[in-house]
């Protein structure tokens, strides 16, 4: 067999070294800076060895999908442009991921929703694009307010689904994303979501990585599927087209397909666990009460925790980093000892709490609550204040109605 | 892709399908004038297909395969509908992901196949039905046009929906009763070729596929105008025979009578300027060729 030669350690045209991700990530120097999510998505995808970005406005996700434009003005990817709408922008996604390219893109709310129909295509076909959500409204009347209501359509999608917290969290998971949707047992597409505005539009301190250390570029002929480029000789994948055919053989195909795609997010597991060091964090879990959530949700529960204990009573925080794979095993665990389990959420209908209620014994425990929508912020107090109000504890009235 | 690459390991080589194995033996990839001749007396680069019998999509789809000029680097986009029966048999990279998203995908995967292989020849070329092209799939088409991506569309004009039974479609013809246009259509067949020109194709085919040596010579202009300078677009009718009430015999008859000089499949070209020019560059080189090769073979004959 030919030797195969390793990239690490070589320059791309930037002048960027090939660094062994692990190293990269863990161990190279960080340097604080204090930038905004949008600006944070850009300085990880300089890093991050991409071949091709497609662009569509949306609000909240125009400034980092133009930021990216400068990156390839400047050089680091290979090829950038504006699509005509988000389905199509999905589609020419599609288009370069089966041509073999390292792909990344950013949608948000109605975005999402008009792209839909690509994201099973892209999970079935087994493309790991990646896909930077920056969640907001979808409903009518229009709304450009963060609202994470999208994220349940995607759960469905056979694609990997991610729920960044922080800035710093996108800058890692960005570059993390890649190497676990790139593994050859996984091989599939990511939809790495955030709260739209809390987490784009708001300056933080970020600790990146050295500029002059990019990732090790994609390679393609590690895909569990043939990439078409016309470089290995053309199989006939199947006998007869799937579709149409009313026959064992094709109905054999599809199902055993559509199991191996979530055999394969089920893959993802192992290497999402090593690369996110968990599917979730937990902080103090054997106290009576315990906050489940995900996105900002999370930072809102933190504070809350902190105006109860002044209180006395205290409360776990279970931060959800992965929805797909689902972190069940961590969630029964994390919660064995909770007599109430809160689910705040930024979206009317509490998806994330009927996940959980699907996962967790006893499952009355799970208080679906408290939920904004519609872009309403999630001020600490009303967690507190459900809360108190569960344990029958004296609270004081949010929005009086003059009672 | 070079030709060495379509080998098969010999310790499996009697238990390859044959129809591998006459794709090794004999197959036309890499020949520099390859075409319809071709057929017949080498390996065609489609197997058997899913097709009516007698559909005219067939022969096309016969004529097209042996004409692409570049086939060991060419990648094709399909789209649903009956074409989607074909790809599956056919013995070049191609991609079906959705319907009507066809010149979507190509324009990312031209893109990436450029990045990934600079300065080398990758043809891409969609082939899609007048109901993904013109209908669902509009903007998408006339989007790629406008930014010239450089890619060669084609589009199988059945004028209706045949794949889910005959219904409307953009090209369908002004007063065509079929499903979903219970009084007749409407409207006019969507002038598709003229708004091609409009939004920036280099070279534009209106024509039937009743004559394979056509076929061929607008498939070779409209990959290689696409290779070079950016969008062609060839609009060819492939008539849906079960819809339209005609047997397995009577396809080619069909497109014989919708050639006529009135009719609406009367040969119409357009090219552009820095197009003609480069038809014009290929045909001297390839006049220079054929007069080399003769002289070659005058020499080899008095030697
Ligand atoms: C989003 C979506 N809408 C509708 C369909 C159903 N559909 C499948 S094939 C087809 C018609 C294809 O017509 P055309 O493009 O003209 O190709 P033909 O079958 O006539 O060759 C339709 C409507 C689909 N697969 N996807
Ligand atoms: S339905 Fe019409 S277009 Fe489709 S294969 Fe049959 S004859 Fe051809
Ligand atoms: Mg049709």
């Amino acid at each position: 067999m030919a030797e195969i030669k390793s990239v690490i350690g070589t320059q791309n045209k930037k002048g960027q070294v090939y660094t062994d991700p692990w190293k990269m990530l863990h161990e190279a120097p960080r340097t604080p800076s204090f930038f905004t999510g949008s600006e944070v998505i850009k300085e990880a995808i300089r890093r991050a060895s991409c071949d091709v970005m497609i662009a569509y406005p949306i609000t909240p996700q125009s400034e980092a999908a133009a930021l990216i434009g400068e990156l390839f003005a400047e050089g680091y990817i290979g090829d950038y442009f504006r699509g005509e709408s988000e389905f199509a922008v999905m589609s020419q996604c599609a288009g370069a991921s089966f041509g073999g390219a390292r792909v990344f893109t950013t949608t948000a709310g109605p975005g999402t929703m008009r792209a839909m129909e690509n994201f099973p295509m892209w999970a079935g076909a087994r493309l790991p694009i990646q896909m930077i959500v920056t969640c907001r409204g979808i409903n009518s009347p229009l709304s450009i307010q963060p609202d994470t209501l999208e994220i349940a359509y995607l759960l469905n999608t056979g694609m990997l689904v991610w729920h960044a917290e922080t800035a710093q969290d996108f800058f890692d998971w960005i570059l993390k994303g890649y190497i676990v949707s790139e593994e050859p047992d996984v091989h599939l597409p990511l939809a790495l979501c955030c709260d739209g505005f809390f987490v784009t539009h708001t300056k933080d301190v970020v600790n990146l990585t050295p500029t002059d250390m990019c990732l090790p570029p994609y390679d393609p002929y590690r895909s569990p599927v043939p990439c078409m480029d016309m470089e290995c000789p053309p199989v006939r994948m199947m006998r007869d087209p799937f579709v149409m055919k009313s026959n064992y053989i094709s109905y054999a195909t599809h199902a055993s397909w559509q199991q191996e795609i979530w055999a394969a997010v089920e893959r993802s597991r192992k290497h999402t666990i090593h690369w996110l060091n968990g599917l979730v964090d937990t902080e103090n879990t054997d106290a009576d009460i315990v906050i489940v959530a995900s996105g900002t949700a999370v930072s809102q529960g933190r504070e809350a925790i902190r105006m109860l204990e002044d209180e006395g009573v205290r409360c776990g925080l279970v931060k959800v980093k992965a929805l797909r794979p689902w972190p069940e095993e961590e969630i029964r665990e994390a919660t064995k000892n909770a007599k109430h389990i809160f689910v705040p959420e930024f979206n009317v209908t509490g998806w994330l709490a009927k996940e959980i209620r699907a996962t967790v014994p006893n499952s009355q425990r799970v208080h679906a609550g408290p939920h904004v929508c519609g872009g309403m912020t999630m001020p600490p107090e009303i967690i507190v204040s459900e809360i108190k109000t569960t344990l029958g504890m004296k609270t004081f009235s949010l929005a009086g109605r003059g009672s | 892709m070079s030709k060495e690459r379509i080998q098969i390991s010999e310790a499996l080589y009697d238990i390859m399908p044959s129809d591998y194995q006459d794709l090794v033996k004999s197959a036309t990839y890499g020949k520099e004038d390859r075409g319809w001749k071709d057929i017949g007396t080498s390996k065609e680069l489609i197997e058997q297909h899913s097709l009516c019998a007698g559909c005219p999509e067939s022969m096309a789809f016969r004529y097209i395969l042996a004409s692409l000029p570049n086939p060991e680097d060419t990648v094709m986009v399909g789209s649903t509908g009956c074409t989607s029966l074909v790809f599956p048999m056919v013995a070049v990279h191609n991609i079906h992901s959705l319907f009507g998203n066809q010149n979507a995908i190509a324009s990312g995967l031209k893109r990436a196949l450029s990045v990934r292989f600079p300065g080398r020849v990758k043809d891409v070329v969609v082939l899609a039905g007048d109901g993904a092209t013109v209908d669902i799939g509009l903007d998408m088409t006339l989007q790629a046009w406008f930014r010239q991506e450089k890619f060669t569309t084609i589009c199988f004009d059945n004028e209706l929906y045949a794949n889910t039974g005959g219904q409307e479609s953009g090209l369908m013809q002004k007063g065509f009763v079929a499903k979903m246009a219970p009084v007749g259509k409407l409207f006019d067949k969507v002038r598709l070729p003229e708004i091609a020109r409009e939004s920036g194709c280099h070279y534009v085919v209106n024509c039937t596929v009743s004559k394979p040596s056509l076929v061929e010579k607008v498939i070779r202009n409209a990959v290689h105008i696409a290779r070079e300078i950016g969008p062609t677009y060839l609009q060819l009718y492939t008539p849906c025979i079960l819809e339209i009430g005609k047997n397995s015999m009577e396809g080619l008859q069909e497109m014989r009578d919708s050639e006529k000089p009135a009719e609406r499949f009367a040969y119409k070209e357009y090219v552009s300027e820095p197009a003609k020019q480069l038809l014009a560059e290929l045909a001297a080189k390839d006049k220079e060729r054929k007069a080399a090769a003769k002289q070659l073979a005058a020499q080899a004959q008095a030697n």
